[in-house]
């Protein structure tokens, strides 16, 4: 067991030169220090596979409801989105509070976001596509079994958006 | 027990459980819950180019590849074996404008005649899937996340940069729905 979970110095991830972007690079960043053999990752694969069952059972995946809300004709999707806030808020407030460790005895570290342009700007752009396609990236992940597999299509146009955003991020304001 | 799993889960059961996915990954190993970082890593892992953002160790973000599999593998499992088919009650205004622009039956997640292949190949599929997609990838990552990164990890801790982000994510809902979509749904 030692072997696996030695600690290492984390160095800081050279992801680019400009100091400070680093933050807003990733928001899903992984803070543990330690490395872990590959197949320890499958308890993410189990814990993503109940993820995607809550998002089909609650049809979080289904395009009417997306339409629904943005047109105020439902509270389904802000009850969820409402009462996964409350949860999750809660849920990092006893962590913090109890100083709860991970399963592997570290310290639970979170990070803080910095605000930049690319929020309202991006935000918009995300808003925009997210009311045509029904789906965020998560249900994106989980519509591919329906609809014939074509959701593949919008999935793989999303890795295109990524990849130009990467492309062109330095002509654009943050 | 299983009778009432194949039924639509209601609100109050699906919310909470989806927040627990927070505390769940941050013990489990620290992770910080968020979808569309899977994208970049998917860029960095097989199209990296020569751009800064994209030389970075996406091995050591493996997870999130392998949280992403499991929301494709659980999604589908759940479409076909944890489902009874049904009819999804839609709001009776939402059904008779989308019948407006042809789209009806709601017993799939998707609209057949909006989001498939053979729609694809129309100028009002192509836009909503690959059109739609493009603007999902694109603001997400510019945004810095999506509506799991900001909207509930971020809102969960506080974040007040991830409200910025979420109200823009529902600003951007509005506008494409009620105003620029009726238009794109009657190509």
């Amino acid at each position: 067991m030692q072997d696996q979970q030695q600690y290492q110095m984390q160095q800081a991830p050279v992801t680019d030169k400009d100091p400070g972007m680093r933050s807003l690079d990733a928001i899903c960043i992984n803070e543990s220090r330690l490395r872990h053999k590959w197949y320890h990752n499958f308890k993410y694969l189990a814990v993503g596979m109940l993820f995607g069952v809550i998002l089909v059972k609650a049809e979080v995946v289904s395009w009417f409801r997306i339409q629904e809300m943005f047109r105020l004709q439902s509270f389904h999707m802000y009850g969820i989105i409402g009462s996964a806030v409350i949860t999750g808020m809660l849920s990092v407030w006893l962590i913090k509070k109890f100083n709860v460790k991970t399963i592997y005895g570290e310290p639970v570290k979170l990070s803080s976001k910095t605000f930049n342009k690319g929020q309202i700007y991006g935000g918009l752009i995300f808003g925009l596509g997210w009311a045509m396609t029904g789906a965020c990236p998560g249900p994106l992940f989980a519509q591919i079994g329906t609809g014939g597999g074509v959701v593949v299509v919008t999935l793989l146009s999303a890795v295109a958006g990524t990849w130009v955003y990467g492309w062109l991020r330095r002509k654009l304001p943050h | 027990m299983i009778e009432l799993i194949k039924h639509p889960w209601p609100w109050y059961v699906a919310g909470p459980l989806i927040g627990l996915t927070i505390p769940v990954l941050l013990l489990a190993g620290n992770k910080s819950f968020g979808i569309s970082s899977s994208l970049r890593h998917i860029c960095a892992s097989c199209v990296p180019g020569k751009i800064p953002f994209f030389q970075y160790d996406w091995r050591k973000e493996a997870w999130n590849l392998f949280f992403v599999l499991g929301i494709f593998l659980g999604g589908t499992m759940a479409l076909y074996l944890l489902s009874v088919p049904h009819s999804m009650e839609v709001h009776p205004e939402l059904v008779r404008e989308l019948a407006g622009y042809g789209i009806a039956g709601t017993e799939h997640p998707v609209p057949g005649a909006l989001i498939s292949w053979s729609s694809l190949f129309t100028l009002r599929g192509f836009i909503v899937m690959v059109g739609g997609g493009f603007l999902v990838g694109f603001g997400a990552r510019y945004a810095g996340g999506c509506t799991s990164g900001h909207a509930i990890m971020g809102l969960s801790n506080r974040q007040w940069p991830s409200l910025m982000a979420t109200i823009f994510f529902m600003a951007g809902g509005f506008i494409m729905a009620n105003l620029i979509l009726p238009f794109i749904l009657k190509l």
